[in-house]
């Protein structure tokens, strides 16, 4: 008698998918891919090739050991790699990079359930772990191919250089210093609108996150467009803040969080002796996420015992 | 002017979440077709919520169309009428969809169709006039819940009712019997309208329909705006976004009136009585010919259907011959859906009968039968945005996992009204509804516990 299946309602499902909306996200960090590549040359390319093999093979292996269903057709580890690779100097060294990509997948993302139950970022804490773990090297910006220091001598970034050295124009454009991905203001921005436009992120959190930092960095009395424009700011609110598992669900959960990132981020780079915030107040946030999320949980429809509920 | 303009909403009101769901309203434009009594019809004792009815005929005895063969003498309850004329050939057992067995009498047709003698038009002239014909004629909601009309219509004296809301959204992928029920049977959803108006001395009716169906807004609007039925223009239609899951009940009154039903209350605790627009335009039937519900404008489409297209057919024919005198199947059908996709129920056989609150037949080919596997959640929170109920599936189903019915309860699970809208946003494939009801059983079993206990 198995003619039919049955199965409990709904039996339409929506398009999405998660391999759907993690293709978008790679999608989305192409443009800030490229640009690495146009300004510190093929060996950004490279670097995301090496981060991004090492996570897929390091979720495939860390899924074989632990006897689970294989995940990485979700690509979910593509992400991380090329997120990953994006937060890293073009000097590093590779070995250094896919050290990088096996603490975020199998440390952070596996050993703790894989997708969905990992409590902070894999590519943040990856990048923090390396930073923590090799500063040097994890530091070492070489200046742009367009700029007037030839390759391989060290270039300070914005953020360590302080205002000035550079024009808004090269800010924007991406032309000096820093990570992979974090120069290019303008591919980021293309990046952050394609995710949008696709409905894979809201733009609650990035807005939210560069907003309070801008109001922040006005009242240290700091330069909003470079404090915007320049380290991972962008980088950090577009791509890695508005990381599902590890930011809020509610609406007013995700605004709590991310005015904590923009503040955090500000009061980090004004007080503290790291030129660059964005990491550890995404790390911070992460954190309390559990917390913010329990607090914004919003009311059910109808459990307020008015009996009516003004016209909107 | 000023007042009136104040009672209807230009716009509908706000409310949360729902999905864009297909609308595949294949069978909107065409004419129903009316399906010829077959041999024998299957009518179950249990076509509603509430008491079953006993069957007050025997093996052998003779009936007609619209004799009552079934009644309990329980509040809530409806009575049963034979949808043809012949003879009582067997009482069995049957399982229901919903997986609750009932008796049901098998009648064998004579192909004459003979109305029972006793069947007149009822006399009514007033409110418990009124309701004692509604529960006589056997109408149970038509929107799919099948609870007792004469029930719901029989307002305690202490709730003031103000608003007469008439369900004419559709939100259901491939339903369209409503739409044609508007478009055919016009002339009935008017006169139903008013007289359920005037009856139960309701001030106003707002009809909610979706804005996917202009050609019935039309001809609702010409009904609203009546002059000689309606001189005090106390009835107006409000188009609504066409979004599952718009007629809702709780979401229609919100949408429609701005209210909102309170936690384990009813319409009735706000001011609003909420019918399909199906079932007022029985009503106004019945109060014309005395003829009770035997008959149903059932959708019969999906993936395996070979022509698609809204049937009348007689209460108590199986599926099986539906399907065939609409057509048939142009695949293999793997799944048939008793109700819409989002909410309906999938059948383990096609042997079952047309029930009273049955508005679709759905049958999908292989390919949309089955379900994806469903994946990790990645916590992406389109379930959140998608819930009308303004719940937090994730919150839920963490609560299920753990097996504690407190925090289940905490969590909102009883709210939930199991639509189908996380569902059909996870794009992890989630089986959440699933999940969701199983969690709803335990909270229900645990507080029978509590109650035996004291």
């Amino acid at each position: 008698m198995n003619k039919f299946f049955v199965s409990a309602s709904p039996h339409l499902r929506g398009k999405g998918s998660t391999q759907r909306i993690m293709l978008d996200v790679v999608i989305s960090l192409l443009p800030a891919a490229i640009a690495s590549v146009v300004f510190f040359g093929w060996r950004a390319l490279m670097l995301v090739g090496v981060c991004v093999i090492t996570c897929v093979a390091a979720e495939y292996i860390s899924r074989v050991i632990m006897k689970r269903d294989q995940t990485i057709g979700d690509l979910s580890a593509v992400v991380t790699g090329v997120l990953l690779a994006l937060n890293l100097p073009s000097s590093i060294n590779p070995l250094i990079a896919a050290l990088g990509s096996v603490v975020a997948i199998v440390v952070v993302k596996q050993m703790f359930g894989g997708i969905g139950m990992n409590f902070v970022n894999p590519a943040l804490a990856g990048r923090i772990v390396l930073l923590v773990s090799f500063p040097a090297a994890m530091t070492d910006w070489v200046g742009t191919r367009f700029m007037e220091n030839i390759d391989g001598i060290s270039s300070a970034t914005p953020m360590a250089a302080q205002a000035g050295t550079y024009s808004y124009f090269d800010l924007f454009f991406g032309n000096h210093g820093g990570s992979l991905g974090e120069t290019c203001a303008l591919a980021l921005l293309l990046g952050g609108i394609y995710l949008v436009a696709r409905k894979v992120i809201s733009p609650t959190i990035p807005v939210v996150f560069v907003g309070t930092a801008a109001v922040m960095s006005l009242i240290l009395g700091r330069n909003p467009i470079v404090d915007i424009l320049s380290g991972g700011m962008l980088l950090g609110a577009i791509f890695m803040a508005t990381d599902y598992t590890t930011s809020p669900m509610t609406f007013w959960g995700k605004v709590i969080y991310a005015a904590g990132c923009g503040v955090m981020t500000i009061l980090i780079r004004n007080f503290a002796n790291l030129p660059e915030g964005v990491s550890f107040a995404i790390l911070l946030f992460n954190i309390l996420t559990p917390l913010i999320e329990s607090a914004t949980t919003p009311k059910p429809f109808g459990y307020e015992k008015k009996k009516k509920e003004g016209a909107k | 002017m000023e007042k009136s303009k104040k009672k209807f909403p230009k716009r509908p009101f706000f409310t949360r979440g729902g999905v864009k769901a297909p609308h595949r309203k294949n069978t909107a434009g065409a004419e129903s077709v009316v399906m010829p009594t077959p041999s024998s019809v299957t009518i179950p004792m249990r076509q509603h919520i509430g008491e079953s009815c006993k069957p007050l005929v025997e093996v052998g005895d003779k009936v007609y169309v619209g004799t009552v063969i079934g009644d309990n003498d329980a509040f809530v309850s409806a009575p049963i009428h034979s949808s043809v004329s012949g003879t009582v050939k067997n009482i069995l057992r049957l399982n229901l969809p919903t997986g609750i067995g009932t008796n049901a009498l098998v009648i064998e047709s004579d192909g004459t169709d003979t109305p029972d003698p006793s069947i007149k038009p009822p006399v009514v002239n007033s409110k418990e006039d009124f309701l004692k014909a509604v529960r006589a004629s056997g109408l149970v909601g038509l929107g799919g819940a099948g609870f007792p009309a004469h029930v719901k219509l029989n307002v305690p004296k202490d709730k003031k009712i103000d608003a007469l809301l008439i369900n004419c959204a559709e939100c259901e992928p491939y339903i369209t019997a409503d739409h044609r029920e508007v478009i055919e049977n016009s002339q009935a959803v008017m006169d139903g309208i008013y007289r359920v108006k005037e009856l139960l001395g309701i001030e106003r009716a707002i009809i909610g329909v979706e804005n996917n169906k202009p050609d019935a807004i039309k001809i609702l609007t010409e009904i609203a705006e009546d002059k000689t039925a309606d001189p005090d223009d106390m009835v107006k239609v409000v188009p609504l976004k066409a979004s599952y899951p718009q007629g809702a009940e709780k979401v229609l009154i919100k949408a429609l009136t701005g209210r909102v039903v309170p936690q384990g209350k009813l319409p009735a605790d706000v001011g609003c009585i909420v019918m399909n627009v199906a079932s007022v335009a029985f009503i106004s039937d019945y109060l014309r010919t005395g003829m009770p519900l035997i008959k149903k404008r059932i959708t019969v489409d999906g993936s395996a259907v070979k022509e698609p297209k809204n049937v009348i057919v007689p209460l108590g024919t199986s599926i099986k011959d539906l399907m065939e005198f609409a057509g048939g199947y142009k695949e293999e059908p793997r799944k048939i859906l008793m109700g819409g996709p989002m909410m309906g129920l999938a059948l383990v056989d096609d042997a079952l009968p047309v029930l009273k609150q049955n508005n679709a037949i759905i049958a999908f080919n292989e390919k949309e039968a089955k379900l994806s596997e469903a994946t990790d959640c990645i916590r992406c929170g389109r379930c959140v945005s998608a819930c009308p109920m303004g719940l937090m599936p994730p919150k839920i189903c963490g609560a299920i996992k753990k097996d504690d019915t407190e925090e289940m309860m905490k969590a909102g699970i009883m709210n939930c009204m199991e639509c189908g809208c996380c569902a059909f946003s996870c794009p992890a494939k989630r089986h959440i509804v699933q999940t969701i009801r199983t969690g709803k059983a335990k909270v229900r079993s645990e507080l029978m516990k509590q109650k035996g206990g004291n």
